[in-house]
């Protein structure tokens, strides 16, 4: 269990992490969210107690970050940012060097090397120079050597930064396999990416909590959340969907005639539309309901903020 | 200790798969075999010893060392590799202690590789094998006390440059304090006890005995004593300046 409280982190004049407080359980899948420059890395630095910090307390597993902090960092496995690594040792090497100074001997290294290098895809790389490596395969190394103990606490500063489609999708399969009773923490601003992995969403902007809560719940914010996007066929007379129970707004998108429907409150307006549309035989070719748009809510919160 | 062994493995390891390693040797055994035969006229002596050899090791390492230091922590800061390594278990001691042998060890091995002089003073004559031996631990001690002051430098900057030229005038400070030039330049006007005080910091000082092959006490714990100061000073301003 990690416990944070009112953790500050002062540059010189420049306030980099301002009072946050927060807990996280084994099991958690923490999504940190925000804008660039928002202390998002700083505050994992000081979990990752690479930092001090300039006030507040860390406790993690009931040690205090200040005291025992060698004793936590043998439970946390972290990728700082930008996967750094030793460009002039090979994968093998590094992954060996990294296996050595986590206490792992003899059998027991040797099985963990090979299963990290099974689960993040190294084979083809193994004696290759690290600074040699596409910028994928490098992130992949920084995952397998934050993995390598089979930590309790995964810190993953944007694990799938630069990554291409398909290695984003490796990396959070690796980390919704991971996680089941540990606490994971990854920092993004590619929100999709929290609905993807994380039970837990948490914006920080400023250096202030904004957010904690879950995916869903950050979904639920947004004016879309609900709502009904419909498209018909044809010119249709559409001023009778305003007047439906539970409708409390219309768009209408003048360049592509999209109408969207903003409901009241949380009501499902998917019955009364579709009712609607065939007790009238209009022609529709889509119309679905939307899961709230992330984006949206993301900038409102943090522009509020900054601004 | 462990953690001290994994990290001076590293560190050894990855000063032979870049050619640090290698031109540093290889300068070091060209400059120091240039030194001893044109201008320390090591045949022309016509003594069986490598006393001219030894005493331009301080004007040799002044250059060289800081060359090997530059690089132990600046190209941590640089690359970002520091919030690796100190996020793991391993303390800041620990780290640094294995830094400083590793590049120790390359000194050292730099130091042995010379060995074809002490054969060519042994075949041309009969010198004093006790001496050399202690003349060759006392620079190779001596060389530790230019390292520890490299790293000091290099744990200040992101920059090797910068680490190596400030390595450089501080090492040029502490050979220098010792010579004729600083010393005559204060005789007269500073007090002998001042005098003495000041060339008792140089390392020339110290080294000029050892070069003799007369290893006293005092040099060998002026020198380590050097070194733990200068170690020190570096894991301080390691801690500081870890996140900048």
């Amino acid at each position: 269990m990690i416990s944070v409280t009112k953790l500050t982190k002062i540059f010189g004049d420049f306030k980099a992490v301002d009072n946050l407080s927060f807990e996280i359980r084994a099991g958690d899948v923490v999504g940190f969210l925000g804008p660039n420059g928002a202390g998002k890395s700083t505050t994992m630095k000081m979990l990752t107690g690479f930092l001090p910090p300039s006030s507040g307390e860390i406790r993690i597993s009931d040690m205090s970050m200040e005291q025992s902090s060698k004793a936590i960092q043998k439970q946390i496995g972290y990728l700082p940012e930008g996967a750094p690594a030793y460009g002039d040792m090979n994968v093998v090497e590094f992954l060996s060097f990294i296996a050595d100074i986590r206490g792992l001997k003899g059998q027991l290294k040797h099985k963990r090397m090979e299963e990290v290098v099974r689960q993040v895809q190294l084979e083809e790389v193994l004696r290759r120079p690290v600074e040699n490596l596409s910028k994928g395969f490098k992130r992949r190394v920084g995952l397998a050597q934050a993995i390598i103990h089979d930590p309790d606490i995964l810190i993953l500063d944007e694990p799938t930064d630069g990554l291409d489609p398909n290695q984003k999708h490796q990396v959070r399969e690796l980390i919704k396999h991971f996680s089941k009773d540990k606490i994971v923490i990854i920092s993004t601003h590619i929100l999709e990416e929290v609905t993807a992995v994380c039970n837990r969403a948490m914006i920080i902007a400023a250096g202030r909590m904004l957010f904690d809560a879950s995916p869903a719940d950050l979904q639920k914010k947004s004016r879309y959340y609900q709502a009904i996007s419909l498209h018909f066929t044809q010119l249709t007379d559409i001023s009778g969907l305003a007047e439906l129970p539970g409708v409390a707004d219309m768009e209408v998108d003048r360049h592509n005639g999209r109408v969207t429907l903003f409901p009241e409150g949380e009501q499902d307006l998917m019955p009364v539309v579709s009712a609607y549309i065939r007790d009238r035989g209009l022609q529709v070719d889509t119309l679905y309901q939307e899961q709230g748009r992330l984006d949206d809510v993301f900038r409102q919160m943090t522009e509020e903020v900054t601004a | 200790m462990g953690n001290v062994l994994t990290i001076f493995r590293r560190e050894f390891l990855s000063f032979f798969a870049t050619p640090v390693a290698y031109v540093f040797i290889l300068i070091f055994l060209m400059l120091s075999g240039v030194f001893s035969f044109y201008i320390g006229n090591l045949y022309e002596r016509g003594q069986a010893d490598l006393l001219p050899f030894f005493n331009f090791h301080p004007w040799l390492y002044l250059f060289l060392v800081p060359a090997i230091a530059m690089r132990s922590w600046s190209e941590e800061r640089k690359s970002g590799t520091i919030e690796l390594l100190m996020t793991l278990p391993v303390s800041i001691f620990e780290i640094m202690l294995g830094k400083f042998l590793a590049a120790w060890l390359v000194l050292g091995l730099s130091l042995a590789l010379t060995f074809p002089l002490w054969l060519t003073v042994n075949y041309l004559g009969s010198p004093d094998n006790g001496i050399i031996v202690a003349a060759y631990l006392g620079s190779w001690l001596m060389a530790g006390a230019f390292l520890a002051i490299g790293i000091c430098m290099s744990a200040l900057t992101k920059s090797q440059v910068v680490a190596f030229i400030l390595a450089v005038v501080v090492c040029f400070i502490f050979v220098l304090s010792g010579s004729s030039i600083v010393l005559d330049a204060f005789t007269g006007w500073l007090s002998p006890l001042l005098l003495d005080t000041l060339a008792s910091l140089s390392f020339l000082t110290h080294f000029e005995s050892m070069a003799k092959g007369v290893i006293a006490l005092d040099d060998v714990g002026y020198f380590v004593i050097v070194i733990g100061i200068w170690l020190y000073a570096g894991l301080l301003a390691v801690e500081q300046k870890k996140a900048e």
